[in-house]
């Protein structure tokens, strides 16, 4: 087997030495019986160019690739510049554990120190983790952070945060005694509802977490809510799913925001049928010994040359076990060195015209749209990429079959996580859409409606 | 004398570019109020292409890894990723929006469910999940099913026993699921014994979390006793397989009275660690405890593949859409590739290897636990005139990655080996040699060890100040 | 700092009467013990604290240790450099190092507490271990 260097003669020189005449006594330890049936019902070996075959064999069965996506909702479909690939897929980069031997591992930690810093730069922020491992659990994270630092136990929650973040974070609450109320979204604006937030802020309050842009679509006023919740003496968190809206648009931490945590698989991921991503966490610096996960951080060698090293281990789960501010260990350190590459490689002004493209493809559109009889667009400004339409005959699901039909993958229809909202379609649009791709979707849409 | 590569931000120049995309060409203005825009970023990299790539290869070459040598670090299961399951794991079709239309990607559909069996079959559990992202991820989900099943009898419990060999990822993901983790001691063999267990069982006792084989190699040899007198108590047992390379294709923990336990993909199936991750840690579970399992899971209907995302007795989300896809494709093309003909081979030549290293090395130090030891095989610093920390590094000088050091904490001074299957004879003779070498020179010149590492690209580095002084980001003209 | 005019507890910590409130730090021994100090999680002033409540964490790069309240009452002061300077603890335990200081809410808890002798001997036991 090609994994599997030992020779037969190898092996039995390696028994003598050991002193065995069977490998089968070294596993003299184990019980015996049916339990050590041979796992017969298994496939055969493949050989490589098999394996590859049946790989594509079973790709086959996939028919979405080629189809005029725009599908979003948590998951974007951004350009990769081919340096991401190429330079990620480096085994120097690839097939190291984590860098506990700082003097081995320091292209690891310095790439993950410039990541930290573009995150923190990003978010407008103090400091920023290593990652998180996904934008779901990173909300929750961003839960148990606030009740760690405020010892209160109560975390009000956004309605447009995204159903399934939102899910995960009352996965993770589940039997820590948090509760977590929602806050109503204002219908005519799509924005979180500043009057039922201020009703539901009380004392007893640690934290309030919204997303922006928000699940649909639209950009919160974050300045307006940040002051809100200091008056109430609570923090504030920020979720950003599409991470693409933090080049282009004011960024958490100048809002006077607490916290922003979420998801960057937008920065150099493919879309990979949904992981592995990128969560993220970003914070002022009150809150830097409260981080859950690892922390790169600066420091000298003995001879006094800059270096980098795994630091402030002391919060992590191998030091403080039960009392740890999390138990994640595994992250997502090779997603973060690939979002610092993509990162470093589009820099401030590429990065700046694909988040404006972003928005400019989804403004057209919904200019456009607005003019087709049988959808509305249900918030005309304030998006960033991603656009609500009501459907006004049949179901979201029924015209995003029809279009499907036509190639295209016309957005999520919201019934996916809500019932009640079947003549929802949510779109996205990303610099990868131009100005025909924008054209045939609207002409499908209305030819369909 | 500085070999280190700049910062990317102390690369950046103004006004270069490495972004290749045009401007858009849509007829359309912002449709945003004003003050919600960003001005450029501060300080951002700017960049061009060919300075990004000469930074990254510059960083490259200060890495160690698996494909540039020996990597023994014990329990954490270093072995060859192959090179195929990368390109396989690219195919573009692959490449789906997880919100894609289920019609569309029953292709992907399809390597979830199979992974699933095939894990299945090599556990002997009725189920899986693959959402969870990592393995305390596994044991965080596992232990949320099993407090899910014990409140539904009527009584979630309040303890969680843990063994002292345990790693630190149990007791934190016993507290997050609400549980007091309660550590309990191995006997002298270095196991936990049905005595030990008894004394600490009681009505409030939720479950066992046990590594088997435990951290120091050793096979846990009266699970299946534990797991009855558990059960007779009303608790159930969880089985941490971080180690399960040493028993695949070899025993089914689910047929040893195993509850619930998990895998790590990013261990014993191959998938590349990636500098600290992503992983994969699927979770399995006995068939009673089916229906806690999270959502959503994907089921065979017929000839199609379906997705259910609503089930009010399972824990519910633990994870953004399916889990990490790309990382189980790499694991399902491993196992196909070894085919049901190799997966015992990967676990009898991890164990041989492991026992092969410690006969050669049993002699030139201190084996704290003579029981027959599977995958992995711990020594102590005792009785040496140098610490375990100061052989690690000098390692590095001899171009090899060191062991595991310090754990588990029940070992003084504790060097935790597990060489896998993928290395050649050759290279554990070569490892033993440098080992009798670097032992050689702590009897005559222990500095030479405290001093090293001295041909790495930095020496020792500066912990306390890192911790006291954190600099977690650059910032310009700001220091220690 | 004159170490005879201090009170001890089985945990490591010191204290020293000053005018109506203890000042409460770690000992030399403690700090030996735990190494290069990085970190001082200071408590709340104005939190009420009994006797063996834990009330501050001490870190060093590799471990965290509790610092217990060697006698009950309120926190009424915190010593603020160890924020920027928490070597200070390694450096100065019984003097610039100390930790907080607090009201004293019972005269006789410090009955409970070792003299240095008591302590010295204390240690020696420990050695002995």
């Amino acid at each position: 087997m090609r994994y599997l260097p030992l020779t037969g003669a190898e092996r039995e020189e390696m028994k003598k030495v050991i002193g065995i005449s069977d490998v089968s006594e070294l596993f003299s330890c184990l019980p015996t019986g049916e339990c050590r049936r041979a796992p017969d019902r298994l496939p055969p070996a493949l050989s490589e160019p098999d394996l590859i075959a049946a790989f594509r064999e079973i790709a086959r069965k996939n028919t979405a690739s080629g189809l005029l996506s725009f599908l979003g909702a948590g998951a974007y479909d951004h350009f990769i510049p081919e340096v991401v690939s190429y330079l990620s897929a480096k085994g120097e980069f690839l097939t190291p554990y984590t860098p506990y031997q700082p003097e081995v591992s320091q292209g690891s930690l310095q790439a993950i120190f410039e990541y930290q810093t573009m995150m923190a730069m990003l978010t407008g922020l103090d400091v920023a983790n290593a990652s998180l491992y996904d934008g779901a659990t990173a909300a929750a994270e961003a839960v148990l952070l606030a009740v760690r630092r405020s010892g209160r136990r109560r975390v009000l929650l956004s309605s447009s945060l995204h159903p399934e973040y939102a899910a995960v974070v009352r996965t993770y609450a589940q039997n820590l005694d948090i509760e977590l109320p929602t806050v109503a979204v204002d219908v005519a604006s799509g924005r979180v509802d500043s009057s039922d937030l201020r009703a539901k802020l009380d004392d007893s309050a640690a934290a309030f977490v919204f997303q922006s842009p928000n699940f649909l679509g639209i950009v919160e006023d974050g300045r307006a809510l940040g002051a809100i919740v200091h008056e109430r003496k609570a923090y504030s968190a920020q979720v950003v799913a599409e991470a693409m809206a933090l080049p282009f648009l004011v960024p958490p931490g100048e809002n006077g925001i607490d916290i922003a945590v979420g998801e960057a698989q937008s920065f150099g991921l493919p879309l990979g049928f949904g992981g592995p991503y990128l969560g993220f966490m970003a914070a002022r610096e009150e809150f830097m010994r409260q981080l859950p996960g690892r922390l790169v951080g600066q420091t000298r060698d003995l001879d006094g040359r800059r270096g980098y090293v795994l630091t402030l281990s002391t919060r992590e789960q191998h030091i403080k076990r039960e009392k740890a501010t999390s138990n994640i260990c595994s992250n997502q350190a090779w997603c973060a060195l690939r979002a610092g590459m993509y990162l470093a490689v589009m820099g401030q002004a590429g990065l700046a015209r694909a988040a404006r493209s972003c928005h400019l493809n989804a403004a057209y559109f919904a200019k456009e749209a607005a003019g087709l009889p049988g959808v509305r667009v249900v918030y005309p400004r304030n998006f960033f990429n991603e656009v609500l339409l009501e459907v006004r005959r049949g179901s979201a699901a029924d015209l995003a079959r029809a279009l499907q039909e036509k190639g295209i993958l016309a957005g999520v229809p919201l019934s996916w996580f809500d019932p009640g909202k079947e003549d929802r379609l949510l779109l996205a649009f990303s610099e990868t859409h131009n100005r025909a791709a924008v054209d045939r979707l609207l002409a499908a849409i209305g030819d369909a409606s | 004398m500085n070999t280190l590569p700049s910062l990317i931000f102390e690369r950046s120049r103004d006004g270069k570019i490495g972004c290749g995309l045009n401007d858009a060409n849509v007829p359309a203005e912002a449709a945003l109020d004003r003050e919600l825009l960003r001005p450029p970023i501060a300080d951002f990299p700017q960049v061009s292409e060919v300075e990004v790539v000469r930074h990254y290869m510059a960083l490259a070459r200060l890495n160690y890894s698996v494909d540039a040598g020996f990597y023994p670090l014990g329990s954490c299961t270093m072995k060859y990723n192959p090179k195929v399951n990368e390109k396989i794991a690219t195919l573009e079709e692959l490449q789906a929006h997880p919100y894609a239309p289920h019609d569309l990607v029953q292709g992907n559909l399809e390597i979830i469910t199979r992974l699933e069996e095939w894990l299945v079959e090599l556990t002997g559990m009725a189920g899986f999940t693959l959402a969870p992202a990592a393995g305390a991820h596994g044991e965080f989900a596992g232990m949320l099913i099993i407090r899910r099943c014990l409140q539904e009898r009527g009584d979630p419990r309040k303890i969680v026993l843990i063994p002292d060999s345990a790693h630190g990822t149990n007791p934190a993901s016993a507290h997050f699921a609400g549980y007091e983790a309660r550590q309990i001691p191995s006997n002298a063999r270095g196991i936990l014994g049905r005595k030990e267990l008894r004394a600490h069982l009681g009505p409030d006792v939720a479950a066992l979390m046990m590594t088997n084989p435990n951290t120091l190699g050793i096979f846990e040899s009266d699970i299946a006793a534990i797991a009855e007198d558990l059960h007779a108590n009303g608790s159930l047992l969880y089985m941490d397989g971080a180690n399960f390379n040493a028993l695949m294709g070899v025993v089914r923990p689910g047929e040893l009275g195993v509850d619930v336990m998990h895998l790590n993909l990013h261990k014993t199936f191959s998938t590349p660690h990636g500098g600290g991750g992503p992983g994969s840690g699927p979770v399995g579970v006995a068939a009673p405890l089916l229906p806690y399992l999270p959502v959503p899971r994907v089921l065979r209907e017929g000839e199609r593949l379906k997705v259910v995302y609503d089930d009010p007795r399972s824990i519910g989300r633990v994870k953004n859409f399916y889990g990490h896809f790309l990382v189980m494709v790499r694991a399902l093309a491993y196992l196909m590739a070894l085919g049901r003909e190799h997966v015992a081979r990967v676990a009898e030549d991890a164990v041989l290897n492991a026992n092969y290293l410690r006969k050669r090395l049993e002699g030139l130090l201190e084996l704290p636990y003579q029981a027959p030891t599977l995958h992995e095989v711990v020594f102590s610093d005792q009785g040496l005139p140098v610490k375990t920390l100061d052989i690690a590094k000098r390692l590095l000088d001899y171009g090899c990655h060191p062991f595991t050091v310090y754990f588990p904490l029940i070992v003084h001074g504790a060097m935790m080996i597990e060489p896998t299957e993928t290395e050649s004879k050759e290279t554990l003779d070569e490892f033993v040699g440098v080992m009798e070498t670097i032992l050689g020179e702590a009897r005559d010149n222990p500095d030479l060890l405290r001093q090293a590492p001295t041909r790495t690209p930095v020496r020792r580095l500066d912990e306390t100040l890192a911790a006291r002084r954190p600099l977690l980001r650059w910032r310009r003209g700001e220091d220690h | 700092m004159a170490q005879e005019n201090l009170l001890f507890s089985k945990d490591h910590e010191w204290v020293r009467r000053e005018n109506g409130t203890v000042v409460v730090g770690v000992t030399d021994y403690a700090q030996h013990e735990l190494g290069d100090v990085v970190f001082v999680d200071l408590p709340a002033v104005g939190k009420e604290l009994k006797k063996g409540d834990p009330a501050a964490n001490i870190e060093s790069v590799k471990a965290v240790s509790d610092i217990y309240a060697p006698v009950s009452g309120k926190v009424t002061a915190v010593n603020e450099k160890l924020g920027s300077t928490p070597e200070l603890v390694n450096q100065e335990p019984y003097g610039q190092g100390w930790v907080f200081t607090m009201s004293l809410a019972s005269e006789s808890e410090l009955d409970e507490l070792m003299d240095l002798k008591a302590y010295e001997e204390y240690l020696k036991g420990i050695a002995g271990e």
